[in-house]
This record gives C-alpha cells, structure tokens and sequence, in this order.
C-alpha cells in the first residue's frame, strides 16, 4: 500500500465571483522511500493539492476525494485534533520563501524544538540535543551558536536549512517541499536540492517535490506528474517522460527548455493558464495545444493507459507523433 | 543599548523647555492672573495690588519670567503655589498616586479586555461576533468621556446603588497613607471593610477613563492579528500541528503585540487628558482635578509645573514603551 494515496480530489474556492476548482479530479500516490515530481505553471494547482493533504488550506476551500489516505489512516475522517498528530510529525512540510516562513520573534533553537515538545514530549535537554544534531545534518556551521540565532540573522540558504531541520525534527514519513528553491540564489539552489535528496535517501522518507524547473524534475526525481489548470495531465518515471512525453503541454513544457533548444529562437507555449472565468469547456489545454481538433473542443479528453503515461488527451504523443490525429503533423498556433 | 538610553533621554530637554513655554504662554492668555482671581470683583487698592504682583514677580516684562522661571527649573525648583504656598513638586507627589492608581487600573482594564477581544474579532473575521465587538469598539471609541461618565454614575451609582458616586473610599474609614496607593493602603491598614470600598470606588472611574484605550487596542489588535495570520510564518505553525489556540495566541500574538504595544504608549499621553475629566467627574482627587483647579485659581507655577511633571511621566513611559518593543522585536534590538 502507498504511503500517500490520492484518489479524484478535488479543491473548490470560495471566492467574490463564485466558485473556483483549483484542484480537479487529481490522483497521486507516492511510496515510503520514493521522490515524486510534481510540475507545472504558476495556477497549476499543484500547491493547493499537497495544502490540502496537510490541511492547511484556509476556509474558503472545500476539499473532496475518494481516497485520501495517509500511512493507511482515511485523512478525511479524521478529527482536526487526530489530523494535526500527523501533520509536523508523520508528514512534514517545507515552503517557498524560507525568509518569511520562520517566525521572526523566535530563535531558531525554539522552532525547531517546538515540534519536538509538542509531537515527541521531549525535555529540554532533549530538545537541544536533538536541535544540534539536526542544524548538523543540514549543514549549518557551529549549531550550537546558531541556536539563539533569530531569522533576521540568517541567510536565505540557512532559513531553508533550518526549515529542512525543522520539517525533519519528529523522523517524518512523507516530506512535501513546495518549491523549495524557487526563492534561493541559483548557487545555493543545488546545494538545498542536493542536502533534500540525500536526506530523503538516508531516512528513506517519500518526497514530493512541487516545482516548475523541470532542470530539478531531471536531476532529482523518480517518477513525474505534470499537472495543468488544476488536473493532472500526465505522469510517467522521469527517464521516458523526458524521452517520450505524451501529452502535447509536457511536450511543449520540455521543448521550452533552454538545454533542448535547437534553432535561434526559444520556443513556448503561446497564451496563459485559464483561470476562473475562460475555463474551456472540454480539453483545458486546448486553446494553447498545437494538435488541438473540433473534438478537443467540445468532448472531455479520456484518461490514457500507463503506456501512454496516463496523458489527458485525445491524441496522445508518441515519439513527437499524435496518435489517431487526422493532421499528425500539427498546425502552428499564432503566439 | 545604554547609548540609546542616553539618547532617548537628551531629546528630552528641548521637549520639555517647548512645553514648559506652551504653558507658560497659554496660562497668560487666559484673562485674569492670581491676584484678580483672589481679590475678585471688589477690586483692591493699586498699592497692594502691585505688592502682591511684586511678590510673585508679575511685575517683570514676560520673557524675563520666562528666563527666570527655566533658571529655576534648570535647579529642579517647581516654584511655589500662588494659593496654598506649598511647592508644586510636594503637592505633585502628594497627588499623583491617586491618578496613578487610577491610570494603571484603566490600562490594565484597557489590555487584558482589548487584547483578546481583537484576537477573537481577527480571527472570526466578518462574523456575527465580529461585528459586535468592532461596532462596540467604536461606540467606545466616539464616547465623549464626560458624557459617558456622568450616564454611568446615573445607571450604576444613583439607580441601581451598586457603587459610590465619588470620591477614593468611604468616609467611615481613615488611616495614614503609606504608598499613597489606597488599594494598597487599604489592604495594608488592615481594617475591616476598607479595601472592598477602595475596590469600589475605582470601578467606574477605571470603566470610564479605560474605554477609549480599550476600544482603540481592540481595533488596532484585530488589524495587526489580520495582518500576521496571513503571514507565512503562521502557515508553517499550523504545518507544525500546533493547536489553533498555539498557533493564534503564540505565533501570530507575539507578532501582532509590536504594532499594539506601540499603541498602548500612546495611548497613555490620551489617558492624562481622560483622567482630567474622569478624576473631575468623580472627585477623584488626583493631579486632574487638581490642575483644574489651578487653572480656575491662575495658579501659574502648579499649572506650568503640573503639566511640565505629567509630560516629564508622559515622555517617561514611551522611553520605556520603546525599551519594550526592543524585547518584542528581536530585529529592533540587534540593530541598537
């Protein structure tokens, strides 16, 4: 059984306007031991799915799913009070702006310990041994010191350390980062990623790992999900979803890398994600897909099989070529 | 940290000698001086009247009072009261417990009620609760403090009889005072009775002198809790899985307090003006009433004086307001 088990979830907004599905019909799972990529734009969805697995999405959201089970306990049934005996110990998260996720009135000593008194119940001692040894498994020069340190006196590549040691404090089974390079310097960013995986491996926790570089989807992870517009479009092991992408917006999405370019120009994807008011009506990827037909248009694309990597889409890519496309050869969108 | 201490109280100087002008200027304009309050409408003969100016230097062109009244505060000397002529400073001293009292007990009720009434309106944002306390805040808010205390003594002291109408305590009781504290010296005096009557006497002058403060800390806590809850760093708190309870009260509170500590030192120069009237209402008798005393006696050196000493305490807590902040905000104290 996997450790994570998501089944059709599904993440409504309450907004102004009226309802917003961030999240659509979403099914993941991610195994003990095992990092799963999540990728996509900016709107995605992919961040509001994992908030929802940590129950962290404010109140506005609704969120529905078949499964949603966690180390063989139904997240869904649980009461707040059970549900937050997991979140900080069994399964752990670490954010974007490392700057502003800690806590400025508190020393790095008390945010590391406080999971460690609350989850754990341990002393003070305790706590302080278990804080330095941390602060040295991530890396962080004389622990000790840097224990009375507050946030404003560390660097954005130590904040992430510290929030690393912080997410890891109780031995969690599942660790979500949510970009968790995005906001750091490119020469750090290797650094952190590096620190992340070989941590992972040590402990043999399950990572997911949210992020929009697909040069961090090709260095780290197993296995691939790319998500658009709040649904899952594909999901493959990472060495045939860069070899054979099948859905047209994963190929598209590796064709815009810069490593991959091949003439002058850089290509991408013309137009934006739809948001809550130009939600099309079938294919969400359609408007921007060069293979899209008057059957994109009008009738939901069908999940594929493993061996089309579960692409949502009418015409799967197989090596570049759409399967059963009556124009393999594409049309140009006008950017 | 000593350094901005020192600072903190150099600027003082030139804060004081603008004040001690602005009084010294405005009890001027008011029409009449001492000796035409004194001897009143019959009139005095012009003999005695320029004695009695000479006397209290009235005599002299202004800016040579002025200079002369500095000299004498440059040796820490207050001048002498025109009508009891015993020196500002003693009678300052005698007094100001009472308003003291008075001003920590209306700050006290202020925070422990504004505070979490702000946390409970920011964290049920938009709600029924909410909207009470905020509307309640304002009402507050817009109370004119003579008003509002005079419709208390009404209600609760002539109506209902729950609480005396003035005064510190009741007339059956007397004992030396010995911190000039009457909670404490009630407590202290060991008489039967005293203390419960000390207690209720404050409560409505406390009601009538903390509702402004409360309703400004109420609001100004509800607005900085709003903002902090939204903050990353409440987000990782709650991925810790930390109650709500931690989370809001630990997490964001401490957060929230910088901008309403702030606030609450402000305030205090606001709870000078207000205990004025309050302790007038009541005849409470602190520095307020005794100032306006002062003012209806042309009594120039315990006004200029009085108002120099509340602005001396005045100044005196917001250096110790910013000191506060500095333990608050760990940012603000590295950089000192």
């Amino acid at each position: 059984m996997p450790l994570l088990e998501i089944n059709d979830l599904t993440v409504d907004f309450k907004t102004g306007s009226g309802q917003f599905r961030a999240v659509d019909g979403v099914s993941l799972s991610v195994d003990r031991g095992e990092i799963l990529a999540i990728v996509g734009e900016s709107g995605s969805g992919k961040s509001v799915a994992m908030l929802a697995v940590m129950g962290l999405l404010p109140w506005t959201a609704t969120v529905s799913a078949k499964t949603l089970s966690f180390d063989g306990r139904d997240l869904l049934t649980l009461t707040p009070r059970e549900r937050r005996k997991l979140v900080g110990k069994d399964m752990a998260m670490i954010f974007q702006e490392p700057m502003s996720s800690l806590n400025p009135c508190f020393t790095v000593g008390y945010q590391i310990g406080e999971s460690l008194k609350v989850h754990l119940g341990l002393s003070k001692s305790e706590r302080r041994k278990r804080s330095i040894e941390l602060l040295e498994a991530v890396g962080i020069p004389d622990p000790e010191r840097r224990l009375s340190a507050f946030p404003h006196q560390l660097s954005g590549g130590m904040s992430q350390r510290v929030m690393i040691a912080i997410a890891l404090a109780c031995r969690p089974k599942l660790i979500i980062a949510d970009e968790p390079t995005t906001a750091l310097d490119v020469t750090i960013q290797a650094q952190i990623l590096e620190l992340l995986v070989s941590l992972q491996r040590e402990t043999d926790t399950g990572l997911v790992l949210i992020t929009h570089d697909m040069g961090v989807v090709a260095e780290t992870a197993e296995r691939v999900s790319v998500h658009y517009a709040g649904q899952k479009i594909e999901e493959q092991p990472v060495g045939p979803l860069f070899a054979d992408p099948h859905h047209p917006y994963t190929a598209a999405l590796l064709a815009a890398l810069p490593e991959r370019a091949t003439g002058k120009r850089l290509p991408s994807i013309p137009g934006v994600v739809p948001g809550q008011f130009d939600r099309p009506p079938a294919c969400l990827f359609e408007p921007r897909c060069r293979f899209a037909t008057d059957r994109c248009r009008t009738k939901v694309p069908p999940r594929q099989g493993a061996i089309a990597g579960f692409a949502l889409c009418h015409y799967p890519l197989t090596h570049g070529r759409p399967i059963g496309h009556p124009h393999p050869e594409g049309r140009e969108v006008a950017a | 940290m000593l350094g901005f201490i020192v600072r903190r109280v150099l600027l003082v100087i030139p804060t004081f000698i603008a004040i001690a002008f602005l009084t010294f200027v405005a009890i001027r304009l008011v029409p009449g001086d001492p000796i035409e309050v004194r001897t009143g409408e019959r009139g005095i003969s012009p003999e005695r009247l320029a004695q009695f100016r000479h006397e209290l230097g009235l005599d002299q062109p202004v800016w040579k009072q002025f200079l002369d009244y500095l000299w004498q505060l440059a040796h820490g000397n207050f001048g002498t009261s025109t009508s009891t002529h015993a020196p500002v400073l003693t009678e300052f001293l005698t007094l100001f417990p009472a308003t003291l009292e008075l001003a920590i007990c209306a700050m006290l009720f202020a925070t422990i009620l504004g505070i979490p009434a702000g946390v409970i309106a920011a964290t049920r944002r938009g709600s029924f609760v909410d909207y009470t306390l905020m509307g309640a805040a304002l009402t507050g808010f817009s109370m004119p403090i003579f008003w509002w205390g005079l419709l208390l003594v009404l209600f609760f002291s002539v109506n209902l009889g729950w609480t005396p109408v003035s005064g510190r305590i009741d007339l059956l009781y007397y004992f030396e005072p010995v911190t000039g504290f009457m909670l404490i010296d009630s407590w202290l005096s060991g008489e039967e009775g005293a203390f419960s009557s000390a207690v209720s006497h404050l409560i409505l002058p406390t009601i009538v002198l903390g509702t402004i403060p409360l309703a400004t800390i109420a609001r100004m806590t509800r607005s900085a809790m709003l903002e902090i809850l939204g903050e990353d760093y409440v987000r990782t708190a709650r991925a810790k899985g930390l109650s709500p309870f931690r989370v809001v009260g630990l997490h964001a509170l401490r957060n929230a307090l910088i901008p309403v500590v702030t606030v609450i030192g402000l305030q205090v120069g606001a709870l000078m003006a207000g205990a004025v009237l309050t302790e007038y209402i009541f005849s409470w008798p602190g520095i307020g009433s005794w100032l306006i005393e002062s003012i209806n006696r042309r009594d120039y050196p315990v006004l200029q004086g009085g108002i120099l000493l509340v602005s001396g305490i005045v100044i005196l807590i917001n250096i110790l307001v910013d000191l506060l902040y500095g333990v608050l905000n760990p940012r603000i104290r590295h950089a000192r």
